[in-house]
């Protein structure tokens, strides 16, 4: 086992050897521009460009056509947003989304409504999912798009996409969900999804940064965006700017590989973060899994550990590397929005950690996690002047507190 | 975020954790923060009646790194002064110590507040004794 330990694979993974072994060549020798039509080393560029197109048409049963490349998903879902809010501003002016969406999706969200656009968070329950129903009451005659993500990147809970999808259809809406966190590692199919607009990165799926897609439905209907990058008409006029050739050759090999091993790797993955939860648990008292169980991402696992805070947790755990929800960890010291909105109560959100397990990961790592975790809970429980309340009986409820 | 080697120090191996008696006369109690701002201090002193001086200081933080070395620091500088000589430690004393970045101010204003609450309480308890005596 090497230390430290890597447990925070929804904020990135590693390139994975066979994606940098195919990107390679596209930074020497195949170093073709694929807008030069005409001499060999363009066309060896387009060539390679095409193919990964299609190795990511292939991940989420679209064609290759609908596959637009962007620089990351941030860029996709801000091309996704304001290019529906451009395109369809005569038909109305309204925008369907959920508190605990990622930023990438909340801030173009707010750019839109000071332009003018009216945006609807949606709650979400308990559990961290979104109720189909609500999406289908807030919707007005001024509706021009529903935008909720797939995975949540923080507790790693799914949304019930299909069945939001199904209702963006019946009411001719167009769906966008930013499915950063979950291609790749769960089944996603645009068609059983209904969705018209999906965001994608390379760098959550084992391959490089810098690459993403946006997957824009052609046919039933067919989705019109304003680019907005505009300088050529690259990425048929939705995205213009030379290809990133070896960065796309990486985000199509790396959507293969998960295409092939998806499979036996959900179930592998889902094993582990199973231990590792059964194993705070058995040593452990005072800790909640934010989000459901049931209807989450296989490889993800967000704990929260009663009395301790997170940030310190992190710090005692430092040859593990995790994340947490804490004030402390975040630029804004606020404590995390996404746990919030689950109304677990700050407290809770302060003291949580996100584990994402991934490819390397091993039973030996879980198991070394789960044993530093509870030697470090322990010890900053026998300091926490809450816990020694709790054990006196103190109800920290109603206990007075100075701000 | 990077920490001092002093953070760490004091995060590694805190000084006097633990509790006093806070029934106590002589101990006094300051529990000040709140679980949903992300930290909570509870600092008591011990202070001996014939001298006037601190003789210990123990203390429990729920709180990040700098939380709890901002505590374990104070506890340490208490012991050996009177309540005059603690009341002129300030936040500003932690952070130099400490060499806190701006963000973590916060966690030395708190172990200010730690101070001036336990003195209070320390009186508090101390004026209402006499009285009762008297």
């Amino acid at each position: 086992m090497k230390l430290p330990i890597y447990m925070d694979y929804h904020a990135t993974t590693p390139v994975d050897p066979r994606v940098l072994e195919a990107m390679l060549p596209y930074f020497t020798q195949e170093f073709g521009n694929p807008a030069s039509r005409n001499h060999a080393f363009g066309w060896a560029a387009e060539k390679a460009v095409e193919r990964a197109r299609q190795q990511v048409a292939d991940l989420i049963g679209a064609s290759a056509k609908e596959i637009v490349f962007t620089s990351c998903a941030t860029e996709a879902n801000n091309l996704a947003l304001k290019g529906v809010a451009a395109m369809y501003g005569e038909k109305g002016n309204h925008i369907v989304t959920c508190a605990t969406e990622h930023k990438a999706v909340l801030d173009p969200c707010r750019q839109l409504e000071k332009q003018g656009l009216r945006v609807t968070y949606l709650p979400v329950r308990k559990d961290g999912r979104i109720d189909p129903g609500e999406v289908r009451a807030a919707m007005t005659d001024k509706t021009i798009l529903i935008t909720i993500m797939t995975a949540n990147n923080e507790i790693g809970v799914l949304q019930p996409v299909a069945e939001i999808g199904a209702i963006a259809k019946e009411k001719g809406i167009v769906f966008h969900t930013d499915a950063v966190q979950a291609v790749g590692k769960v089944p996603f199919d645009v068609s059983q999804v209904q969705a018209d607009l999906v965001s994608m990165s390379a760098h959550k799926i084992y391959g490089p940064k810098g690459i993403g897609a946006l997957f824009v439905r052609r046919r039933n209907p067919r989705v019109l965006l304003a680019e907005q990058i505009s300088g050529g008409g690259h990425e048929r006029g939705m995205r213009s700017g030379t290809l990133n050739v070896p960065g796309i050759v990486g985000l199509g090999k790396a959507a293969e590989l998960c295409g092939a091993e998806m499979a036996d790797e959900g179930v592998r993955l889902r094993r582990l973060r199973d231990r590792l939860n059964e194993k705070l648990h058995q040593s452990l008292d005072g800790i909640y899994v934010n989000g459901s169980m049931e209807h989450r991402l296989p490889h993800s696992l967000n704990v929260s550990f009663a009395w301790v805070e997170g940030e310190s947790l992190l710090m005692g755990v430092n040859d593990v590397a995790v994340s947490s929800g804490s004030a402390c960890t975040s630029a804004s010291l606020e404590p995390s929005y996404v746990l919030k909105a689950l109304g677990a109560g700050d407290d809770l959100a302060h003291s949580s950690i996100r584990f994402g397990l991934g490819r390397w990961t091993t039973e030996e790592d879980v198991d070394y996690v789960a044993e530093k975790l509870t030697t470090v809970v322990r010890r900053l429980r026998e300091m926490s002047p809450l816990y020694e309340l709790v054990k006196e009986g103190v109800d920290l409820s109603k206990q007075e507190w100075t701000h | 975020m990077a920490y001092s080697p002093k953070v760490l120090d004091h995060f590694q191996n805190p000084r006097n954790v633990g509790s006093l008696p806070k029934d106590d006369p002589n101990v006094g109690t300051g529990l000040v923060g709140a679980p949903e701002c992300g930290d909570v201090m509870k600092l008591q002193i011990h202070i001996d009646p014939t001298t006037g001086v601190i003789d210990e200081a123990k203390f429990k933080t729920f709180g990040c790194g700098s939380a709890i070395a901002s505590s374990s620091l104070v506890t340490e500088w208490l012991k050996g002064r009177t309540l005059d000589q603690a009341l002129t430690i300030t936040n500003g004393d932690i952070v130099t110590e400490l060499d806190l970045p701006p963000v973590k101010v916060h966690c030395s204003v708190l172990a200010e507040d730690a101070i001036k609450a336990a003195i209070a309480d320390y009186h508090r308890k101390h004026d209402s004794h006499m009285a009762a005596a008297g």
